[in-house]
């Protein structure tokens, strides 16, 4: 569904991606792991086209959307839940949730999307006509899921979603990731809490400085060493510290 | 009495078009955080339009609507050669109001050439287009009844546009937060676009009813009065079209008080007298809140 080759993005002389593959198949749950600064965010920026590819491709159902607008990739089926939420502060949740649906033109299925959220998230439903900047965290996380499924994408862009949650919270985001997911929404996950994607994605890409370290089946990796050492506090990152 | 209320009411006329310039300032800020200060010239363009193309005997409302297209086209024409380039280079803030600043002048003085328009002044058609109303001592003339419910008209249509239809949705969007308006699809150049060319097209209505009320054009009208509107803009906190209405009608009916009562010396002083006042008083303005900054 979504193929990445050889992707090279730079900040000035900064090499943010020094040249990634990845690739998404339909249907899947698939995460990209990594500390801080090795290139997540900025994975997930240039398939949305907010930033420049500077060499590779990003193929999204066969079609190369390297260099498209953003409006075009996300017209596409491509949807994404920024990192830090990025809501409409001054919009009210129920705005927030029609621009969700800006690339949209089928009033019925708007209609269907706004049912389907408010169903996911029946606080969202309770706090339609209130302004998205009143909100707490977890329901501004919430709001920015829920906006990112307005378009109906086929392919769910995920950044950090359980980024300051509390763990009641971060339980039930990930019990919503999944859910969503098997009603048909391919996710591509970036996430801190490398245990909990681990644990609810069928495959990993391991990001560290702008490179994929290594790869595999979620469940394999959430096994290895290397992977429980340096992203899972396991035994080895408690000797190393040690 | 009738003196007081006489200045009143050519001052809600006068202040309902300066309404009309100040939202162009407004929106604009708003989607880009940039005082455009080549609008000025751009309600002048629009006055010049009107005059050109009445000269040529299309008759006065076929005109004024070519202007207005004129107009918009020329509001987001600057935006795309002069200010686009320096957003996509991701220069410093003061370098794109410079550029804002010389296009105003460029416009100006291609107004002015000799063999376009000339620098001298030209007579304008009159908007008295019918009786004016007396009451008491008082004459209201029917460019200001028609100055003030246009403006009015107008003001409330794009109100409407702003919070009803999904492009006002859109630069709401854009104007909360770019980078997610991005996110989710929003065409963001091309609300850029469109904000130009509303703001356009307001400036030339404004330059159509405040020249056909005094009945003369010339190349700098549209620096004091680009200057007058963009106090308003800000008296009234920039970025919201109610701001823009108030300040608009502050600045108007202080003026012509001001006039009435001081001397025409003093009328155009007191847009910036307010702009001062309110700068130190309340510096995001009646209706301004605190920390609009981009995210």
């Amino acid at each position: 569904m979504l193929k990445i080759d050889n992707l090279v993005v730079s900040y000035g002389p900064i090499n943010a991606l020094k040249g990634i593959s990845l690739e998404v198949k339909q249907g899947e749950i698939v995460t990209l792991i990594g500390s801080n600064g090795a290139g997540k965010s900025t994975t997930l920026s240039a398939i949305t086209g907010l930033v420049r590819a500077q060499s590779g491709s990003i193929r999204f159902l066969g079609e190369d959307i390297t260099h498209a607008a953003p409006h075009r990739i996300i017209s596409r089926g491509i949807s994404i839940s920024p990192e830090g939420r990025e809501v409409f502060p001054a919009l009210t949740v129920h705005e927030n949730l029609r621009l969700g649906a800006y690339t949209r033109k089928d009033k019925a299925g708007i209609e269907q999307a706004y049912d389907r959220v408010y169903d996911l998230f029946p606080r969202l439903k309770e706090r339609m006509g209130q302004i998205a900047g009143t909100l707490s965290g977890g329901e501004q996380q919430m709001l920015a899921i829920g906006r990112a499924l307005m378009s109906a994408p086929r392919l769910l862009l995920l950044d950090e979603p359980s980024m300051g949650l509390a763990p009641n919270l971060v339980l039930m985001i990930f019990e919503l990731i999944e859910s969503i997911n098997k009603q048909g929404t391919t996710i591509l996950l970036i996430e801190q809490n490398a245990n909990m994607a681990l644990s609810v994605a069928d495959r990993a890409f391991v990001l560290e400085t702008g490179k994929i370290a290594f790869s595999g089946d979620a469940r394999t990796l959430l096994q290895d060493d290397r992977v429980r050492s340096a992203y899972l506090g396991g035994k080895g990152a408690q000797s190393r510290r040690g | 009495m009738q003196t007081l209320l006489g200045a009143i009411i050519n001052g809600l006329a006068l202040g309902m078009a300066y309404a009309l310039i100040a939202v162009g300032y407004s929106m604009v800020f708003g989607v880009l955080r940039l005082i455009n200060f080549s609008h000025g010239s751009v309600y002048a363009f629009g006055a010049y339009m009107v005059y050109f193309f009445v000269s040529l005997k299309v008759g006065l409302f076929p005109a004024i609507l070519i202007a207005i297209v004129l107009s918009g086209l020329l509001a987001l024409t600057i935006d795309k050669v002069a200010l686009e380039p320096l957003r996509r280079k991701k220069s410093i803030p003061i370098a794109t109001l410079i550029t804002t600043i010389g296009m105003s002048f460029i416009i100006q003085n291609t107004l002015s050439i000799d063999y376009i328009f000339g620098s001298e002044k030209h007579g304008f058609p009159s908007l008295n287009l019918f009786a004016p109303i007396v009451i008491g001592n008082i004459t209201i003339q029917s460019s200001q009844i028609i100055m003030l419910v246009v403006a009015v008209v107008l003001l409330l249509i794009l109100t409407f546009v702003v919070q009803k239809t999904k492009i006002g949705l859109a630069m709401r969007a854009v104007q909360q937060n770019t980078k997610a308006a991005h996110m989710v699809g929003v065409n963001v150049n091309f609300v850029i676009s469109f904000t130009f060319f509303i703001g356009g097209a307001c400036a030339a209505i404004a330059g159509a009813l405040i020249a056909g009320y005094y009945g003369i054009i010339s190349p700098s009208m549209g620096s004091t009065i680009g200057l007058k509107a963009f106090s308003a803009a800000v008296v009234g906190g920039i970025g919201m079209l109610h701001g823009a209405v108030v300040g608009g009608l502050v600045v108007g009916v202080a003026e012509c008080l001001a006039a009435q009562y001081l001397g025409s010396n003093v009328r155009d002083p007191m847009a910036f007298v307010i702009l001062i006042l309110i700068l130190i008083i309340k510096p995001t303005g009646f209706f301004g809140k605190k920390g609009i900054t981009k995210v």
